[in-house]
């Protein structure tokens, strides 16, 4: 009977253990993917990207040509 | 919780997006069309008579409105991207026992637009086109760097618990601003200098504008999500 108690609270703990490493996990892919929307929408020189943003990076005062 | 960022931060962002769209076809595009006047030399400050006198008047938006569409729809990837940084941020704050209401949401937007605008703007203002400028990289380097640090100081002074967190976030502050921005050695623009003014700080009331909806966007739809 003690043991099953173990086990349970074993369980519990390591489903609240993935838990919160599905919660940062989902952070640290938000911070990736706002980076990278970021850098594609304000910091690549590539020509064709430089064009099509061209007024908006200078109204957000993204650094541009 | 993946789900919940990428929906709240979307959603967010493409308010905020569309918003600052508006905002800067309105109050700050025309101006920067009125620089590209003098870049493409249509327009000439200091002519070669010696006067330094030119028209003043910026053309209209509606003049060549397809031009309009990529920055806009850029607009919109920005403050998504800027809305994916900001959900991060209060959903680590949260995770640490920190709440948050729509009113926080404001003031979050409020330090988004400290730390992104302005801290950047005191080294680099915003730069109407026929601003010639140091070398691209090295501003982004400068720029990226002063976001990091003026983020990280708002972090401490938001978070910190004692006086040494806040002595570390002042000392944050400064560092981009002690180590300076790339500049040239010499004046070099060649538009109004009242347009470059009013330029940049039409430029910054509007992402102080826009950054603000977004705080408020990202904090409405995060707790809404989460309660549903």
């Amino acid at each position: 009977m003690k043991n099953d108690e173990i086990k349970v609270e074993a369980i519990a703990q390591n489903a609240d253990a993935t838990q919160a490493d599905a919660g940062l996990m989902g952070i640290v892919g938000a911070i990736m993917l706002g980076a990278l929307l970021l850098f594609s929408a304000g910091f690549a020189q590539a020509t064709v990207m430089h064009e099509s943003s061209h007024d908006m990076r200078h109204a957000m005062a993204f650094p541009c040509h | 919780m993946l789900k919940h960022i990428l929906t709240s931060a979307v959603f967010a962002g493409i308010a905020a997006g569309v918003f600052a769209a508006i905002i800067n076809l309105w109050a700050v595009i025309p101006m920067v069309m009125e620089g590209e006047l003098y870049e493409s030399g249509a327009r000439v400050h200091f002519a070669s008579d010696g006067s330094p006198q030119s028209d003043a008047g910026s053309p209209s938006v509606l003049e060549e409105p397809s031009r309009h569409i990529l920055p806009a729809a850029f607009s919109v990837v920005t403050f998504t991207g800027y809305a994916f940084l900001m959900i991060a941020g209060m959903a680590l704050a949260e995770r640490y026992g920190r709440s948050l209401s729509l009113r926080q949401g404001l003031i979050w937007g409020l330090c988004g637009f400290i730390t992104f605008q302005l801290a950047p703007a005191m080294g680099m203002p915003p730069q109407l086109p026929a601003t010639p400028g140091p070398e691209v990289g090295a501003r982004q380097l400068w720029w990226l760097m002063t976001v990091v640090c003026t983020g990280a100081a708002l972090g401490l002074i938001a978070f910190g618990r004692n006086a040494i967190t806040a002595l570390g976030a002042m000392a944050l502050l400064f560092v981009p601003h002690i180590y300076g921005a790339p500049r040239l050695d010499t004046y070099f623009g060649f538009a109004a200098p009242e347009l470059a003014a009013h330029f940049a700080g039409a430029s910054l009331a509007a992402t102080a504008l826009t950054w603000t909806a977004l705080g408020g966007a990202c904090a409405w739809f995060w707790l809404k999500l989460q309660r549903d």
